[in-house]
């Protein structure tokens, strides 16, 4: 982690900020709960989503890709909803909804996390990178460029997860030998089968001591 | 077409043309259109395998919150093609009738999907289906291949027409393998398999008017989708419109219309609004086909020389009890050797499960397990070298047919295979070679696919500055299709790769069938071709009226283009600068919109593409786990376009091949008819760690019969026969064969 240079900036946290709106939201969740034949009736006159526009949805701040966002999420909602769905990023790819795939691999505070089985509402004051945030205008990362220049993909679906992954694989230490990217890249499947090319660009990413 | 096609010059091969949009995330798949005022749909599935739906009750669905509509057979608007034909109106994969969703209140299958709950979210809509309740009127159902075998039935398109693939197949005598010097008999079982494309079956469809519809969906072919919906809702074609610029993966299981996407574009119709559908993993077990559980038995008969005597080759193949599905799992026994003696029989087994539907090297793949894997157990009952056996059967004709090749370049193979994977290093006796505690075996085995190629048009356009766009409505689900259609046009007309555009993936777009059957680069290529010559044509008269006799008397072959100049071969004086020729012309660009075929050469000639795939697994004596080492990939598929791509077509083909071999298998719970293996937690795929390095040698050589591109094909045969490879590698490693797929440590305990 410590070898992430990220070159987005902290934004100052403001727990108490989200706090005070989290217990106004949840007292008229409440209010809501005991009167539940009102929000059915608002439904009937297709109010439904503007009710639950407001009062079922919880702050919260994060940064993605270094913009910091402020949203009102659903508490049950994943990380990756709320990226595919409410952010318009679907980079991030759902394969499985599991945690089983990898495909919807980003980065949390540099580290490597499925995104599907991360709830929004826990990533209060984090910094989510994802693929879209991986280039610096026209110039591609390295390992996207890796990826290119190795084939390291096909269909492109389990690709991004790939790279998220294979960025943090080196990052974590775990790049040193072919068989160590493997093992550490074996979360992160691959239908199509361009494995081996996959290994080809993270060793070479490795190798040439880029960044990453 | 000209015999020079890739000697005109040498050139790089391509990274993939859409690689940067890959490696960005900016590519853009069925789920991930966002429309206006979008609403979310989530599959209800039944519960029971065979029955009747008694009652649903969705009353607190409905109340939910952001739930605006349940929608099942109970309230669905009227779907005019259902009524007007009695029928589902898309097309069933060979045979009875695609299942109508929402139709009535049958139940085929377990998880068949039964209603939909859109939503303003896509939590809201989970929440939503987790609270209809369903009763039923259950009936006892058949889901236990072994147990309902004998109920097997000759396919009704085998009955109708004696020349059908599936219909019995005599060639010679009988009863010939009864008297032959050397006989094994063997039964060999692969279970179903799922597609698990990591991409999940997904749909937006947008009624943007009454009559109109656009639909972003996971298909492996737009055109053939857009009539199925066209004739759905009984609609113009040209009012349907389908989108499917990037497909992630599908292996097969887009070349079907299915439930889901009727039950979204109906939703979309019933809640007036956009509604996307994403299928769950899970549902990807239930609702978008697999590879049918297959039972075959094979008797080969041979000499003692190793000149085949017999074969006899019989299977079952599991399909639904609504559609027939049927695949050529036997054709590669009637044409890869030179037996004069082969029969083959196919049934169906019609079972109380969703319809299977083809899965990469479909037919062919589980059929070369078998015949593979037998052909090595005769050539170990004969005491020879798998190798030397096959070559001793090898036939220079199509026994089949009766026909010539168009090409076939086996020799080739497996000369390179044998080099590549080490092959002297195998001994004949198993279970002799080990690499400290493990075992050690060598194996191979064989594929083909036919050089099938249907027509396509392609759209070209040129500019002034040359740039060269063209527009075809073929898909693709990751071979790479337009980085082989920007070569084979940079090949034909000299324009750099980077100034060409391959547009696909609409149903607005030129004609092309689907993306299936290994035969894209063959039928599309052509067409591009075509249309790059067209182009040229234009030129030439163009130039011919501006320039003088030079350009006349030129053929398209004759000219090319370099650095926005078009050059006379031959001729270094006669050149043109194209915006010179489009200016005086007063034109912006040209373009050209060209149709290619089939020719009359499958009448005459037997064309197919060939692999050799050779394996080297290590076994360990103690667990049974095996590890497979190295994988070579002989492949004679013609010209090989893209080399690039086409490399990782071949590795992702033995990738696939291991799954089969070692892994994959969808194991179903009799009692109530439902897979155990829902995810990829216990339906195991291969993952980094078990894919080793995997060396692919093309022989690419044109095959000029087979279409102008001279390619045959590489989709297919990437993975047919790499399953019999790693088994025929575990028995030389062990001794222990292994009929029954996949080969888990459980079957090689006890070594």
């Amino acid at each position: 982690m410590d070898k992430y240079k990220s070159d987005i900036k902290p934004e100052k946290e403001d727990h108490h900020e989200s706090r005070r709106d989290f217990l106004k939201t949840s007292s008229i969740l409440t209010a809501i709960a005991v009167a539940p034949a009102t929000v059915a009736k608002a439904a009937e006159y297709n109010l439904g989503e503007k009710i639950s526009a407001a009062f079922e949805t919880t702050p919260v701040n994060l940064t993605v890709n270094g913009v910091k966002k402020q949203l009102a999420v659903e508490p049950r909602s994943t990380l990756l909803d709320v990226l595919r769905e409410q952010l318009d990023l679907t980079g991030t790819k759902k394969g499985c909804d599991y945690g089983q795939c990898g495909a919807c691999t980003v980065h949390v505070n540099g580290q490597r996390v499925l995104s599907c089985l991360s709830l929004a509402v826990m990533q209060e004051g984090k910094q989510v990178t994802t693929i879209e945030g991986l280039a610096k205008g026209d110039e591609l990362h390295p390992m996207q460029k890796a990826f290119i220049k190795h084939d390291g993909f096909q269909c492109g679906y389990c690709t991004p997860g790939q790279i998220m992954s294979g960025i943090a694989c080196i990052n974590e230490g775990h790049a040193d030998s072919k068989e160590d990217i493997k093992e550490f890249m074996s979360g992160n499947i691959c239908r199509c089968g361009a494995y081996p090319n996959i290994v080809k660009a993270i060793q070479e990413v490795k190798n040439g001591g880029q960044r990453s | 077409m000209n015999e020079a096609f890739f000697d005109k010059k040498e050139y790089k091969p391509l990274d993939r043309v859409d690689g940067r949009l890959k490696v960005t995330g900016a590519a853009k798949y069925s789920a991930e259109y966002a429309l206006p005022n979008m609403a979310y749909g989530v599959l209800v599935g039944s519960r029971i395998a065979k029955g009747t739906i008694k009652s649903i009750d969705s009353k607190a669905a409905e109340r939910a919150p952001g739930v605006l509509a349940v929608i099942s057979h109970l309230n669905v608007i009227k779907i005019p093609g259902y009524a007007a034909r009695g029928v589902h109106p898309s097309e069933p994969p060979t045979g009875g009738q695609p299942l109508r969703v929402f139709y009535d209140n049958k139940v085929y299958s377990n998880d068949q999907p039964i209603a939909i709950v859109v939503a303003t979210s896509l939590e809201k809509a989970q929440y939503g289906a987790s609270l209809v309740k369903v009763q039923y009127d259950q009936q006892e159902h058949q889901t236990d291949f072994e147990a309902n075998a004998k109920n097997a039935v000759i396919a009704a398109a085998a009955k109708k027409n004696p020349k059908s693939p599936t219909a019995d197949y005599d060639r010679g005598q009988t009863d010939a393998f009864e008297t032959a010097p050397f006989r094994i008999e063997a039964e060999y079982v692969l279970p179903t398999e799922m597609h698990n494309p990591m991409e999940l079956q997904a749909i937006t469809a947008h009624w943007e008017a009454d009559d109109r519809l656009t639909i972003y969906d996971k298909v492996q072919g737009t055109k053939t989708t857009q009539k199925t919906f066209a004739k759905e809702w009984d609609v113009p074609e040209q009012n349907v419109k389908v989108i499917a610029t990037f497909v992630g993966g599908a292996f097969g299981n887009g070349l079907h219309s299915w439930p889901h996407e009727s039950a979204a574009i109906i939703a979309a119709k019933q809640v007036k609004r956009p509604v996307k559908v994403v299928l769950t993993r899970e549902q990807m077990f239930t609702m978008v086909g697999y590879r049918p559980r297959t039972w075959q038995k094979i008797q080969m008969g041979a000499a003692k020389d190793g000149k085949l005597v017999a074969i006899n080759h019989h299977s079952i193949g599991q399909t639904s009890t609504y559609e027939e599905f049927t695949e050529t799992t036997l054709m590669q026994t009637r044409m890869m050797y030179a037996s004069p003696n082969v029969s083959t029989r196919y049934r169906l087994l019609p079972l109380n499960v969703a319809t299977p539907i083809w899965m990469r090297g479909p037919g062919e793949a589980t059929g070369a397990f078998a015949l593979e894997s037998a052909m090595d157990e005769m050539a170990h009952a004969i005491g020879m070298d798998p190798i030397e056996f096959r070559l001793a059967n090898y036939t220079e004709t199509d026994p089949d047919k009766n026909m010539p090749w168009s090409t076939k370049y086996m020799r080739e193979c497996y000369e390179e295979g044998k080099k590549r994977i080490g092959w002297e290093n195998r001994k004949l006796k198993p279970g002799s070679v080990r690499d400290g505690e493990w075992l050690v075996g060598y194996g191979m085995g064989t594929g083909t696919f036919g050089a099938n190629r249907g027509p396509a048009t392609v759209k070209a356009e040129l500019d002034l500055e040359g740039n060269l766009v063209m527009h075809c409505a073929i898909t693709d689900i990751g071979p790479g299709t337009a980085t082989a259609m920007v070569q084979v046009a940079s090949n034909t007309t000299g324009i750099a790769p980077e100034k060409i555009t391959f547009h696909l993936g609409s149903s607005e777009f030129p004609n092309a069938g689907l993306q299936g059957g290994s035969s894209t680069v063959n039928s599309v290529g052509p067409a591009v071709q075509a249309a790059c010559n067209a182009l040229k044509e234009q030129l030439i008269t163009m130039a011919a009226a501006k320039s003088g006799p030079d350009f006349g008397a030129a053929k398209p072959d004759d000219i090319m283009f370099e650095k926005g100049e078009i050059q006379l071969s031959g001729k270094s004086s006669a050149k043109l600068k194209l915006s010179d020729l489009f200016k005086q012309n007063n034109i912006q660009k040209i373009e050209a919109t060209q149709e290619s075929k089939p020719s009359e050469n499958g009448k005459k000639y037997s064309m197919n593409a060939f692999s050799m795939h050779f394996a080297m697994v290590h076994v360990h004596p103690f667990t049974g786990q095996v590890r497979v080492k190295k994988i070579v990939c002989c492949a004679d598929a013609g010209t090989i376009v893209s080399p690039k791509t086409a490399e990782s077509q071949m590795i992702g083909g033995a990738t696939g091949g291991i799954g089969m071999a070692l892994t994959e298998d969808a194991v179903m719970d009799h009692r109530f008819g439902r897979y155990v293996t829902k995810d990829f937690g216990d339906y195991h795929v291969p993952v980094h760690a078990d894919v080793p390095d995997i060396d692919v040698y093309f022989v690419n050589k044109p095959d000029l019969l087979a279409d102008p591109v001279g390619s045959k094909g590489l989709g297919e045969i990437a993975i047919i026969g790499v399953a019999p490879a790693i088994a025929n590698a575990v028995f030389n490693a062990t001794g222990k064969r292994v009929r029954h797929l996949p080969i888990t440590p459980d079957k090689l305990l006890g070594l």
